[in-house]
C-alpha cells in the first residue's frame, strides 16, 4: 500500500525518555509505502488528533499507524480521528511503544530499537489492511445478575430503578447471601439483617425485579446486547404458588440431621428448609440428599401437614431461557477451607472456629441464641484468642496470597461486642499489621484498644495445642516486645481468608469472561473501568471482582448498575467488524471450526461452488457475523486455512512477524 | 463383488490391483467384471483406500470399498468431519493377517526377487518363500510386517456392510514404546535425532498425499493463499516445519493408520510425530482413538469444564 503516515507519540516523557523518537520517525520513512512521519507529545491531545486529520486530509493517507500507548487505551480514539478526516478507521494500526517497550525498557538505545521493529512490524500490517464497516446489533432491554448478596441485590435495585428488568439467579434456597449471615456491622454496629432485610424485600416486591433462586446458570451465549442464557430451576419439591410459608412442614420433618448451611454447620436443620427465618422468598426447599420420601419413597409427613397441599414430589429441575442485554456477576466468596492450615488445630477442637461461625454464635438466631459459650462443652470462655491473617497474606502453597481486606475490622468489631457484653473476658488478637484505610476505620479499631481493653499482639502464632483439660494453649510471638508467648484459651478465632467462591470459575468460562490466578475476575481496566469485565456486556459487582466490605460492595453494585443502564438505554450497538470469514473455496466442510466456536457463529451449508470451472454441491462453513465475536478460534482450528480473521487475517500476522524477524 | 457389480448395486469396486513386481500391487477402481480381473487382495495389500472414498463420494453410484480394519478407523474419521458420503458406500470389511513391508524383506538380505509366496490372505501366513535370481529365501512372515501392524489397533472393523476372510492376531509390542523412547532422550539427543531424520526428507509429498486425515481440497503448502507453500524445502528449519505442521494439522484426527511411514521412500518413522500427539492426548484428556465412532468428542476441539488448565497433568 502506498500512501502510509505514521506518528510518533512521545506520551510527554513516558515513551521520549526511554525511546529517540525522532530515530523511530526517520526508521520508518525508510518503510516501503510510507510517505509521511511525524512525531508529537501527544498524539492523543485536540492538537495531535488534528495533526493526524491534517496529514491525512492533505497528504491523501491510505493508513496510518499510531506509535503511543496500548491499543486498550487509544485505539478507538485514533479510529474516530481518522474516521473524522475521511479514512475508513479500520485503516489505523497502532504500535504500542509505551506499555510494550518504553515501560519495561531502562536503556535508550534497546529501547529505540524495539520501538522502530514494533513501528515497523505495524507498517508492514496496515499495508495488508482493509477498509471494514461495523454491522448493528440490538440490545435486549433486560440484565441477569448472578449471585443474590448483598452485591446483586443492590445492583438490581439500582437498575430496576432506572425502569429496567431485572432477573437475579441465586444458587441458595434465599436471596442474602454472606450479609445474612452477619450479626452486626462494622464500624457502625448496626444489625446485619436489620439494614438487609429490607433491601430483601424490596428487591423481592419489585416490579421490575424477578427472582429466581435456587437456580444455577447452565448455558450462555450470545454477545453483549444480545445473551441467551439456560437456567436450571432446581427442583424445590414445594409449589411456589401455594405454598403460604407457615412453617409446619419444617417442624414437623422427622429428619432433621442436616447441618445448617447458614448457620455455617454448627447445627442442624430439617430436610424442608428455608435457610433462615427472613429467607426470601419465604418457601422451603427440600433437599433431596436428605429427604426420607425422596431417598426412599417412605414418609410423605410434610405433604400430610401441608395445609395450602404446596408439597410436590414429582417436582423436576426446569431449564427456563431468557435473554439479557447485560450480564452482572454478583458470585461472592467463601472462607477457605483450613485443611492446609492445621496449626490451628481447627480439625482437632471444636473451640477454634472461624470469624463467620462467631458471627452465628453471636447472633441471636444463631445455634446459641447469642450466648458466646464453647462449641465443646457449653461453658462461657474466659480468655479468647483471635487469629488473624490465617491464610491471608500467606504462602501460596498453604493459603492466599493477597489480604482479605475485611478481617481487621470484623475482628476489632468482634473483639470490641465480647468486650462490652462480657467484660471479664480477656480478648488478644494477634495481627501482622492493623489495616484500617476506610471512613471512620481507624477510629473503631482504636476505640477497641483503647476504650474496650482488648489486647493488640503484633505477632504471628505458629501453633494452637488442644490441651488435655479442654483448654487451647496458643504459641505466639511478640515481635514488638521479641519474646515467645504461650497463652492458654479457652476458644480461639480465626480470621481465615476469603476466596471467590467456587461456582465463578464455571460461569466466568460460560461468560469468557476472564479470571486471575485466584479466581478473582478481571476488570477491564483495574482504575479506569473497574466494574466492568474485558468481555463486552459482562459486569462486576461484589467480592467477585476482589476482598472488599459491605460499604465498598454497595458502592461497586451502584457502579455496575450504572453501566447496565448505560448499555440498556442503548437501542443498537455497533458489531466488531473484525469477524471470521470462510474462504469458500478452500474449506472442506469438516466441522471443526463450528465445533470450536464459542459463540455458535458458525454453521455450515451445502451451497453450489465454482471451484475454477468444476461446479459441485459442497458443504461449507458460514459465518454469522452478528454472532461472530473475532476471538480467532476457528482460524488456529481450520486445518486448511479457510477460516481467516478480518482485521488480522493470517497475511497480516506473518507480516508482522516478518517485518520483525527481518 | 462381480454379482454386485453385475446387479447394479455398486457402480464401481475400489480395492487394489497387481502391480508389475509381486510385491507392489496398487490401489485401483474396477468398473466391470472383466476388470475385476486383476484385483488381487494378499499382504502387500497395505494401501489405505479410506481416503479414495472422497473422490468416490462425489460420484454417481455406490462404490464397494474394501477395508481393513484399521482402514475403517480412517473412514470413519472422514465420515465425522463429512468428508465422505456412507450412504455412497458398500463397505466390505476383509481380514487382515498383518501386512508386508519390502523394505523389510530386502534387509533379511534378499536381492534380485522374481517371485513370492506365502502372502496370499487364505494362507497361514507364517512363512514367504521368495523365488530370486539368486534362488528361493525364507523370510518368517512376522519379520516382514509393517511396524504398524506390530501395534496394531486390533481386527475389528469399526464400519462395514459384509465381512470376508479371516484375521489374525498380530499385536506383539507397545504402541508407545519408541515414542517413550525419544520422551526419555536429552533435548540434545531429540533434536539430534529428528535433525537426522528429517534431513532425508525430499518433500516428494507422498506422506501427505496418501494420509487420509490430510484431504485438505486445498493443502496450505500448495496454496498460494499462503506464504508456506512451497517454503517448506527452502533451508534446514522449514524442511523440518513442513512434518511439525502436518503432525499438528492432523493432530487429534490421525487415526495412527501408519501410512505415512509406510510410503516414504526415505524411510522416516513419520508415524512418531503423530503417536506423540496421540500419547499426548491420552495423558492429558483420557483415552482417545481417532474414528473409533463418529459420536465421539474430540478432545482438541471439543471443552469440558473438567479439561485440564495449562501445566496441569492428569
Amino acid at each position: 500500500m502506498h500512501g502510509i503516515g505514521v506518528f510518533v507519540c512521545h506520551c510527554g516523557s513516558n515513551i521520549a525518555a526511554t525511546v529517540d523518537v525522532k530515530k523511530v520517525v526517520e526508521m520508518a520513512r525508510l518503510e516501503p509505502g510510507v510517505v509521511h512521519a511525524e512525531e508529537y507529545q501527544y498524539m492523543c491531545s485536540e492538537a495531535g488528533q488534528e495533526r493526524i486529520a491534517t496529514a491525512i486530509r492533505e497528504k491523501n493517507l491510505k493508513g496510518i499507524v499510531v506509535c503511543s500507548c496500548s491499543p486498550r487505551m487509544h485505539e478507538a480514539t485514533f479510529r474516530k480521528c481518522a474516521e473524522k478526516a475521511g479514512l475508513n478507521p479500520y485503516m489505523v494500526e497502532i504500535a504500542n511503544l509505551r506499555e510494550q517497550c518504553s515501560w519495561i525498557h531502562k536503556d535508550i538505545e534497546e529501547g529505540t530499537e524495539k520501538a522502530v521493529i514494533l513501528a515497523r512490524a505495524a507498517i508492514a500490517k496496515v499495508s495488508l489492511n482493509t477498509s471494514l464497516l461495523p454491522g448493528e446489533s440490538r440490545v435486549t432491554k433486560r440484565a441477569l445478575v448472578i449471585g443474590g448478596g448483598i452485591a446483586g441485590i443492590q445492583t438490581a435495585l439500582d437498575i430496576a430503578d432506572a425502569g429496567y428488568e431485572v432477573d437475579i439467579v441465586e444458587k441458595t434456597p434465599s436471596i442474602g447471601g454472606k450479609m445474612a449471615q452477619l450479626d452486626k456491622t462494622f464500624p457502625t454496629l448496626d444489625c446485619s439483617a436489620c439494614i438487609l432485610t429490607p433491601k430483601m424485600v424490596d428487591a423481592a416486591a419489585h416490579e421490575r425485579i424477578n427472582l429466581y433462586t435456587y437456580s444455577e446458570i447452565e448455558k450462555v451465549s450470545g454477545f453483549v446486547g444480545d445473551f441467551t442464557v439456560d437456567i436450571r430451576k432446581k427442583a424445590r419439591y414445594v409449589n411456589m404458588d401455594k405454598c403460604t410459608g407457615c412453617g409446619v412442614c419444617m417442624e414437623k420433618c422427622p429428619s432433621k440431621k442436616a447441618l445448617s448451611e447458614f448457620n455455617s454447620g454448627l447445627n442442624n436443620r430439617p430436610a424442608i428448609y428455608t435457610p433462615f427465618a427472613q429467607a426470601i422468598p419465604n418457601v422451603p426447599v427440600i433437599d433431596p440428599t436428605q429427604c426420607t420420601k425422596l431417598k426412599t419413597g417412605k414418609c410423605g409427613i410434610c405433604e400430610r401437614f401441608c395445609q395450602a397441599g404446596a408439597i410436590d414430589y414429582t417436582q423436576k429441575d426446569e431449564i427456563v431461557t431468557r435473554k439479557y442485554g447485560a450480564i452482572v456477576v454478583a458470585t461472592g466468596f467463601e472462607i477457605i477451607k483450613l485443611d492446609n492450615l492445621e496449626e490451628y488445630a481447627y480439625s482437632q477442637s471444636k473451640d477454634v472456629i472461624t470469624s463467620l461461625e462467631l458471627e452465628r454464635i453471636m447472633n441471636a438466631a444463631g445455634p446459641t441464641k447469642g450466648h458466646l459459650e464453647r462449641l465443646s462443652d457449653g461453658k462461657a470462655p474466659k480468655n479468647i484468642v483471635f487469629v488473624q491473617c490465617v491464610g491471608s497474606r500467606c504462602d501460596e502453597s498453604k493459603g492466599k496470597p493477597y489480604c482479605s481486606k475485611i478481617c481487621c475490622m470484623y475482628t476489632a468489631k468482634h473483639a470490641m461486642l465480647i468486650r462490652d457484653k462480657y467484660p471479664d473476658v480477656n480478648v488478644t488478637v494477634f495481627y501482622i499489621d492493623v489495616r484500617t484505610p476506610g471512613k471512620n476505620f481507624d477510629e473503631f479499631y482504636r476505640r477497641a484498644v483503647e476504650e474496650y481493653g482488648v489486647n493488640y499482639v503484633k505477632g504471628q502464632v505458629g501453633k494452637v495445642a488442644p490441651q488435655p483439660d479442654g483448654s487451647l494453649l496458643v504459641h505466639g510471638v511478640d515481635l514488638l516486645d521479641g519474646k515467645q508467648l504461650k497463652i492458654s484459651a479457652d476458644m480461639v478465632v480465626l480470621a481465615a481468608a476469603v476466596e471467590p467462591s467456587p461456582s465463578v470459575r464455571k460461569i466466568a468460562t460460560m461468560l469468557t469472561a476472564s479470571i486471575d490466578t485466584n479466581n478473582f475476575l478481571t476488570e477491564a481496566h483495574p482504575k479506569l473501568r473497574p466494574v466492568e469485565s474485558p468481555t463486552a456486556g459482562v459486569f462486576l459487582s461484589g467480592i467477585c471482582q476482589g476482598p472488599k466490605d459491605i460499604p465498598e460492595t454497595v458502592s461497586q453494585a451502584g457502579a455496575a448498575a450504572v453501566k447496565v443502564v448505560g448499555l440498556l438505554a442503548k437501542d443498537k450497538l455497533l458489531t466488531n467488524p473484525c469477524t471470521a470469514k470462510p474462504d469458500e473455496l478452500m474449506c472442506n466442510g469438516c466441522g471443526s471450526c463450528a465445533n470450536v466456536c464459542p459463540y455458535g457463529a458458525i454453521s455450515y451449508e451445502v451451497k453450489e461452488i465454482n471451484d475454477h470451472g468444476i461446479r459441485e454441491n459442497r458443504r461449507v462453513a458460514v459465518v454469522n457475523s452478528a454472532l461472530c465475536q473475532g476471538c480467532g478460534a476457528c482460524t488456529v482450528t481450520c486445518p486448511s486455512g479457510t477460516m481467516d480473521l478480518q482485521g488480522f487475517s493470517n497475511r497480516q500476522i506473518l507480516a508482522e512477524v516478518d517485518a520483525i524477524c527481518r | 463383488m462381480k454379482e454386485l457389480l453385475q446387479d447394479g448395486t455398486v457402480n464401481r469396486v475400489l480395492g487394489w490391483k497387481k502391480g508389475d513386481l509381486p510385491y507392489n500391487p496398487e490401489p485401483a477402481f474396477f468398473k466391470s467384471a472383466e476388470e475385476l480381473d486383476e484385483f488381487i487382495y494378499d499382504g502387500f495389500c497395505g494401501a489405505n483406500l479410506s481416503k479414495y472414498m472422497i473422490a468416490a463420494s462425489a460420484l454417481e453410484g455406490k462404490t464397494l470399498v474394501l477395508l481393513k480394519p484399521c482402514d475403517s478407523y480412517s473412514f470413519v474419521q472422514l465420515m465425522k468431519e463429512h468428508r465422505v458420503d456412507r450412504e455412497k458406500a458398500y463397505i466390505i470389511g476383509v481380514g487382515c493377517k498383518g501386512k508386508l513391508d519390502i523394505e523389510r524383506i530386502k534387509a533379511e538380505g534378499v536381492k534380485g526377487i522374481e517371485s513370492i509366496s506365502g502372502a496370499e490372505i487364505d494362507g497361514d501366513c507364517s512363512t514367504l518363500k521368495i523365488g530370486t535370481i539368486y534362488g528361493e529365501k525364507e523370510v518368517a512372515y512376522k519379520d516382514a510386517m509393517l511396524e504398524r501392524c506390530h501395534v496394531c489397533k486390533g481386527k475389528e472393523h469399526r464400519i462395514y456392510d459384509e465381512l470376508m476372510l479371516e484375521s489374525a492376531d498380530t499385536l506383539d509390542s507397545g504402541r508407545f514404546e519408541a515414542v517413550e523412547a525419544i520422551e526419555n532422550m536429552t533435548p540434545e539427543q531429540k533434536f539430534a535425532f529428528f535433525k537426522n531424520e528429517l534431513s532425508k526428507c525430499i518433500r516428494c509429498n507422498a506422506c501427505r498425499n496418501v494420509c487420509p486425515a490430510c484431504s485438505c481440497r486445498k493443502c496450505v503448502f500448495d496454496s498460494t493463499k499462503f506464504d508456506s507453500a512451497q517454503k517448506a524445502n527452502v533451508d534446514e528449519f522449514e524442511e523440518k516445519m513442513f512434518h511439525i505442521i502436518r503432525a499438528f494439522h492432523v493432530a487429534g484426527r490421525c487415526t495412527d493408520c501408519g501410512e505415512c511411514s509406510r510410503v516414504c521412500p526415505q524411510g522416516i518413522p513419520l508415524h512418531l510425530f503423530n503417536r506423540k500427539f496421540i500419547k499426548d492426548i491420552n495423558e492429558y484428556y483420557g483415552e482417545y482413538q481417532a474414528g473409533n465412532n463418529v459420536e465421539d468428542e474430540t478432545p482438541l476441539t471439543d471443552f469440558t469444564f473438567d479439561d485440564l488448565e495449562p501445566g496441569e497433568r492428569r
